[in-house]
């Protein structure tokens, strides 16, 4: 494995356009969070002409509720969900000038399109591996949509936030070049 | 006439009284289980996760391996969730027909304890109270997914296995002919499991139950995964189908969160029920890495 590329967010296009599918990264800066019901009203308020919550150009979104924190802790266990159910969103987001994205698994073609087009960039975080990236994290602060409870919009602060590239801006697709190296 | 009556209620009643179980009991057994299940791995998983980070080939494989190791061990040492996603409260209770719950509903007792338990063990609450209209989350993780039977004796056991919702959701059930046979199983095994790659965080344990009707086979799919990765099938035939899919899901190249690799999946684990002449139903449930459960005896 070679070493991880250390990224200072945000992430602009020329930097975007520079990761590899299969780089491994280490994320440091503001994040911010969404998952299924965020990323719904943040659609459902762009598609009423309203703008998102927060500004997202060059920005990444990590898909993530986490668990809460214990007394002293920033935040909880918070690991990566499932990206596939973001799907639907992701590309009027990305449309926004979303650079980013970080979650677990496979996207749809209309996403990796609009990444290509966009020059925007597809992490992966290691699914279930929550308590070890939830040292990373440094700060949590909810911006919207707080009845959510962990599914609220949220920022955070990372240091060296592990993270692989799965799909590039160029589409190609570390999960498919991976799993046919090992495939019998 | 009377005498006889009464004589028969006696033999029914047997000489032996019922053992007493307070409700609250239950839900203070809950109440640790949600807690523990959630931050400990249990060590035949551990230790599975820990032969295949020796077994995988993939240099990426073998890192996310360790890292895996290493989540467990920090929420071990810390006390926090392995997993932020601590899951749908699936409960599986036998009750000895000699128990008798007093001091409440068996129902609110289970809740009580996953409420309890969800709220001062700083667990997500992942649960809505409706699933497709309003969607708003009953912040307590409750209701339980509570499977129970009745069972000789006078004890409660309590299986208490948390289901997160990403691997959940690449489950399949499919109701064969008997005329399919094996191949056409093992084939939707490989399907499933290919067809679900990264999303539910390999390495997966499957949970694979035949027979019954429908929702029999759904619920020992689910009751295969809380069975001990090192536990084959007691029937020869299942165990060797055992063994043989989980070298065909290691074939797959899926590997370690998807990546590539070797270690796709940690074991596979069947349990069989009669069924009807004209049916042979299969039902298959995917379980994370962090296949978690605790159980207690009262």
């Amino acid at each position: 494995m070679s070493e991880p590329i250390r990224i200072t967010l945000p992430l602009t296009e020329e930097k975007a356009r520079s990761l590899q599918a299969g780089d491994s990264v280490l994320i440091s800066g503001v994040i911010y969070t969404g998952r299924d019901a965020a990323h719904k009203r943040m659609v459902e308020g762009l598609d009423r002409g309203e703008t998102l919550p927060t500004d997202l150009t060059d920005q990444i979104i990590y898909y993530v509720g986490p668990a809460p924190a214990k007394p002293g802790q920033p935040i909880g266990s918070a690991g990566p969900t499932t990206s596939g159910r973001m799907d639907a969103y992701a590309p009027k987001i990305i449309e926004q000038g979303l650079r980013g994205m970080i979650g677990k698994g496979y996207r749809s073609a209309e996403v990796v399109e609009a990444m290509k087009k966009h020059g925007a960039v597809y992490f992966v975080a290691i699914g279930g591996a929550a308590a070890l990236i939830a040292k990373s994290i440094k700060s949590y602060e909810v911006l919207a949509y707080e009845d959510l409870g962990s599914e609220a919009h949220a920022r955070l602060i990372v240091e060296d936030f592990p993270a692989i590239v799965a799909i590039d801006s160029e589409g190609r697709n570390f999960y498919e070049v991976g799993q046919q190296q090992y495939k019998r | 006439m009377v005498e006889s009556s009464r004589a028969l209620v006696g033999k029914l009643k047997g000489d032996k009284t019922m053992r007493t179980i307070e409700a609250v009991q239950i839900t203070e057994a809950i109440a640790k289980l949600a807690v523990d299940a959630n931050y400990y791995l249990t060590s035949d998983v551990f230790d599975a996760l820990v032969s295949g980070q020796e077994k995988e080939e993939s240099p990426l494989g073998k890192d996310i391996l360790g890292q895996i190791i290493k989540n467990a061990c920090i929420a071990r040492d810390e006390e926090r969730p392995i997993c932020q996603d601590t899951g749908m409260s699936v409960i599986f209770m036998e009750i000895g027909q000699d128990v008798h719950i007093i001091g409440g509903n068996l129902e609110d007792a289970v809740n009580a304890g996953v409420a309890k338990g969800y709220t001062e063990g700083y667990l997500r609450k992942s649960i809505v109270g409706e699933p497709m209209f309003d969607r708003v989350n009953t912040k307590n993780n409750t209701p339980a997914m509570l499977h129970v039977s009745i069972v000789p004796g006078d004890k409660i056991k309590i299986v208490f296995a948390p289901k997160g919702g990403g691997s959940e959701n690449m489950s399949t059930l499919k109701m064969f002919k008997p005329s399919d046979g094996v191949e056409a199983v093992k084939k939707f095994v490989l399907d499933t499991i290919t067809a679900a790659g990264s999303n539910p965080c390999p390495p997966i344990v499957i949970g694979i139950g035949v027979g019954g009707t429908m929702e029999k086979a759904a619920f020992l799919s689910k009751k295969a995964l809380a069975r001990p990765l090192t536990v084959r099938n007691s029937h020869p035939d299942y165990a060797a189908l055992e063994q043989e899919l989980l070298v065909l899901v290691n074939n797959s190249g899926i590997g370690p969160q998807g990546l590539g690799g070797r270690v796709t999946a940690l074991a596979v684990n069947i349990e069989y029920y009669p069924t009807h002449i004209a049916c042979m139903p299969v039902a298959i449930n995917i379980n994370c890495h962090a296949t978690r459960h605790a159980e207690i005896e009262l």
